[in-house]
C-alpha cells in the first residue's frame, strides 16, 4: 500500500514540476514580446488617448478634460483637409508606383537574371536603404537644388542644352518626395518578393514552359498568382510606413514650400511639438492609430493569416 | 507521334560532363524506359527531350528533324513530373486547359479535349477541385491528363510512380501503361526502379554515370546483362557477385573451384542470380547465416566456400533454420562471368560445381 501511495506522490510531483516548467518556458518565450507591446503600443496608445481629452499645452499642465481637440479637428481646422490630400496622394502613388509595382518589376527581371548579376541589380537598389537618412537626402538636396552644381541642372545644360536652371524642390516638391520615398520602399517589396519567386519550384515554370507559356504567359499565369499574399502583405505593410514616417520629407523639403510637403504625421508632429498644442496633437495622433488598428485588422483576414499559422498538412496517400 | 533519335548528344553544366556522348533511337510509339541510380543523367536526358535544357554538342531529331534549338513550348511534348507540377491555383479544368490555352484551339474543341482528356483518367468527377482537395493518385491522374490533352508527338513521364503507395503504384503501372498501348504516343519514362522500368516499358535503357550501359527488352538486361553494373542493377534482391581468379581451365573463386567453359580474363567476377541457385542434395556446401520469409519467397543468407550466397526459394515456410547445414546447386546456363577490370561480359562463358556435367 505504502509503495503504491508513494509511487502516486511521486509522480503528482512530476506533474506539478511539468507544469510549473510549462508556465515559465510560456513566460520566457512570450514575456519579451509582450512586455514590448505593452511598453511601446498599449501605454502610449493610453496616454494618447487621455492627453487628446485635455487642455495640455505647452506647460504640459492639465488643467481640464475636454473633447474640444475633436470638435477643432472636426470643423476648426481649415489645413486639415488639405494635408489629408496629400497624405492620400503621398501614400498612395509612393505605394503604387514604387513599393508595389517597381518592387515587383525588380524582383522578376533580377530573378530572371544570372544569380551574379541580379545579386548585383538588388544590391544596388538596397543602398538608399543602407545608407543613413541624412546622407541619403544629402545626395537628393545635390541631386535637385536650384543652382549650377546640382546633378539635374548639370545633366540640363550640358545633356539638353537647357539654359535655365529649374528647381524641382520649389516647382515640384511632391514628385520630389514621393521619389526619395519610393526609391528606398521599392527594395522592401523587391527583398519580399523576391523569395517568393525563388519560392516556387522550378517544375512549375518547367511545366508551364512545355504547355507553350511564353515569358509573360509565365509570369501572369504561374509567377503573379504565387505573389498574391507576399503582394498583399507588402501593401498593407508599406501603408502603415507610410502613413506613420516623415523622415525623409522632413529632412528633404522640410514639409514645404510653404505647407505643401506636409503630410499627416509631419502635421501632427508640428502641431503638437512646434506649436506646443500636445492635447490637440493626440487628438489628431489617434486618427493615425485607429486606421493602422483597422489596416492590420484586415491584413489578417486578407491574408488568411490564421490559415497560415495552423500547422501545414502532411499529405499522406 | 514521332521517331526520337539522339546523336551524339553530349551536355555539359559548366565544366561538369553529365552526359558524354548519348545515342538512341526510339521507334515511332515505342515505350522505352530510362533507368538508373540518381546522378546518371536520365533526368538530364529526360529535360533535353522537353526543351528545358539544350545539349551542349549532338543532335536531337524529332521524326529526322533537328529540334535543338526548338523551344520547349513549340516542341509538342507532354510531361509529367514526379511531383505533378500541378498549377496550384487553378482548378482541375484550368490545369488540364492550361496547354490549349496557347494553341488558338477554338472554345468548344477545347472544352471537349479537356474533357475526353479527363474522362480517359477517370477524373472527370473532380473538375472543380483545387490540387491540394485531390490525393496524390489523383494528382498524378490530372498531370496524365494535362500532358495527354496538348496531343502530344511524345510523352515524358519523370518518376511518375514515385509518390504513390504501393497499391496506387501498381494500379497506376498498368493503366499507364494500357493508355499508351492505346493511344499509341511515343513514351519515355525516367526511372531509378527497375520494377517500374521491366514492368511498362518495351525497352529498358539502363544508364550509369551518363552512359549508357546497356539497351535491351526487359529479359535482355535480366538474362543477359552486358555489364557487372546491369547485372547489379536489375533483379531483387541483388545478384550474387563474387570475386574470382582464371587458373589453369578452372575458376577459382574463395575456397572454391569450378570447371568453366569458354576463354576467360585472368580477374572475374562471377554473378550468380538468388533465385538461379536452390537447394539439393549435391552441390556447394554451406550453413544458413539468415532467413528471410517474404510472403512468397523465402530468401536465405548462406555462407560459402567462396562468401555469402543469396538463394531465393519458392514457398512461404522456412525449409532450413539458421546454421542448419546445407548445399547450393545451380545450373551452368545461368551464370554470369565479368571481365573485372572492364566490367564487361564475358560471352558464353559459364561455370559449373567441379565435376558435375
Amino acid at each position: 500500500m505504502t509503495a503504491i501511495t508513494e509511487e502516486v506522490a511521486v509522480r503528482e510531483k512530476a506533474m506539478r514540476a511539468m507544469r510549473g516548467r510549462q508556465r515559465m518556458n510560456s513566460i520566457i518565450f512570450l514575456g519579451p514580446a509582450t512586455v514590448i507591446i505593452v511598453l511601446f503600443f498599449l501605454l502610449p496608445v493610453i496616454v494618447d488617448i487621455v492627453i487628446a481629452f485635455s487642455d495640455m499645452g505647452r506647460d504640459l499642465q492639465i488643467s481640464k478634460f475636454t473633447t474640444r481637440n475633436f470638435e477643432r479637428a472636426a470643423t476648426g481646422d481649415r489645413r486639415l483637409p488639405k494635408v489629408l490630400f496629400l497624405t492620400l496622394i503621398y501614400v498612395g502613388a509612393t505605394l503604387a508606383i514604387f513599393n508595389v509595382t517597381f518592387g515587383l518589376v525588380l524582383a522578376l527581371t533580377t530573378t530572371a537574371l544570372p544569380r551574379g548579376s541580379g545579386g548585383f541589380f538588388r544590391t544596388i537598389w538596397l543602398m538608399p536603404r543602407m545608407s543613413p537618412s541624412v546622407v541619403y537626402i544629402v545626395l537628393w538636396q545635390w541631386s535637385v537644388h536650384s543652382g549650377d552644381s546640382s546633378l539635374v541642372n548639370q545633366i540640363l545644360k550640358h545633356v539638353f542644352g537647357a539654359q535655365e536652371n529649374i528647381d524641382l524642390l520649389s516647382n515640384s516638391p511632391v514628385p520630389l518626395i514621393i521619389l526619395a520615398n519610393g526609391f528606398i520602399g521599392a527594395s522592401f517589396g523587391m527583398i519580399i518578393l523576391t523569395s517568393a519567386i525563388r519560392g516556387i519550384p522550378d517544375h512549375l515554370f518547367y511545366a508551364a514552359r512545355c504547355d507553350g507559356a511564353g515569358s509573360l504567359a509565365i509570369v501572369r499565369h504561374i509567377t503573379l498568382p504565387a505573389l498574391r499574399w507576399p503582394l498583399t502583405y507588402i501593401g498593407i505593410w508599406q501603408t502603415l510606413s507610410l502613413m506613420v514616417s516623415f523622415e525623409y520629407i522632413i529632412l528633404l523639403t522640410g514639409g514645404g514650400p510653404f505647407q505643401d510637403t506636409t503630410v499627416f504625421a509631419l502635421y501632427i508632429y508640428r502641431r503638437t511639438f512646434a506649436s506646443g498644442q500636445y492635447g490637440y496633437g493626440a487628438a489628431l495622433a489617434l486618427f493615425l492609430i485607429i486606421p493602422g488598428i483597422i489596416i492590420a485588422l484586415l491584413a489578417w483576414r486578407l491574408t488568411n493569416m490564421k490559415e497560415l499559422l495552423q500547422e501545414p498538412r502532411i499529405e499522406v496517400h | 507521334m514521332a521517331r526520337i533519335e539522339f546523336r551524339h548528344i553530349e551536355k555539359r553544366f559548366g565544366d561538369v560532363m553529365v552526359i558524354p556522348d548519348m545515342n538512341i533511337d526510339i521507334p515511332d510509339g515505342e515505350f522505352v524506359a530510362l533507368l538508373g541510380p540518381s546522378g546518371c543523367g536520365k533526368s538530364t536526358s529526360l529535360f533535353m527531350l522537353a526543351g528545358v535544357y539544350l545539349p551542349t554538342g549532338g543532335e536531337l531529331l524529332f521524326d529526322g528533324h533537328r529540334v535543338n534549338e526548338v523551344e520547349a513550348r513549340d516542341r509538342n511534348v507532354g510531361i509529367v513530373f514526379q511531383a505533378y507540377a500541378l498549377y496550384p491555383h487553378m482548378t482541375v479544368r484550368e490545369n488540364i486547359m492550361f496547354p490549349l490555352r496557347f494553341k488558338k484551339v477554338p472554345p468548344d474543341e477545347a472544352r471537349a479535349r479537356v474533357l475526353e482528356a479527363a474522362e480517359l483518367v477517370q477524373v472527370s468527377e473532380l473538375m472543380d477541385r483545387r490540387p491540394s482537395q485531390l490525393s496524390g493518385g489523383q494528382q498524378q491522374r490530372v498531370a496524365l491528363a494535362r500532358a495527354l490533352v496538348k496531343q502530344p508527338q511524345l510523352l515524358l513521364l519523370d518518376e511518375p510512380l514515385s509518390n504513390l503507395d504501393a497499391t496506387l503504384r501498381l494500379t497506376m503501372r498498368s493503366e499507364i501503361k494500357s493508355l499508351q498501348r492505346r493511344l499509341g504516343v511515343t513514351t519515355i519514362l525516367v526511372t531509378h526502379d527497375q520494377i517500374e522500368a521491366t514492368t511498362m516499358a518495351d525497352r529498358v535503357i539502363c544508364m550509369n554515370k551518363g552512359e549508357i550501359e546497356q539497351i535491351g527488352s526487359p529479359d535482355d538486361l535480366y538474362l543477359r546483362p552486358n555489364t557487372l553494373f546491369v547485372a547489379g542493377f536489375i533483379g531483387s534482391p541483388p545478384i550474387n557477385l563474387v570475386d574470382g581468379q582464371a587458373e589453369n581451365g578452372h575458376l577459382r573463386a574463395g575456397e572454391g573451384t569450378f570447371d568453366v567453359t569458354g576463354s576467360l580474363p585472368r580477374r572475374v567476377t562471377v554473378g550468380l542470380r538468388a533465385e538461379h541457385m536452390r537447394f539439393g542434395d549435391a552441390g556447394m556446401p554451406g550453413r544458413v547465416r539468415q532467413v528471410e520469409p517474404m510472403g512468397r519467397e523465402t530468401l536465405y543468407e548462406v555462407d560459402t566456400d567462396i562468401g555469402t550466397i543469396r538463394v531465393l526459394e519458392a514457398g512461404s515456410t522456412a525449409a532450413h533454420r539458421i546454421d542448419g547445414q546445407v548445399k547450393i546447386a545451380f545450373d551452368r546456363g545461368d551464370t554470369l562471368i565479368f571481365d573485372s577490370d572492364t566490367g564487361r561480359l564475358v560471352p558464353d562463358a559459364h561455370f559449373a560445381a567441379n565435376g558435375s556435367a
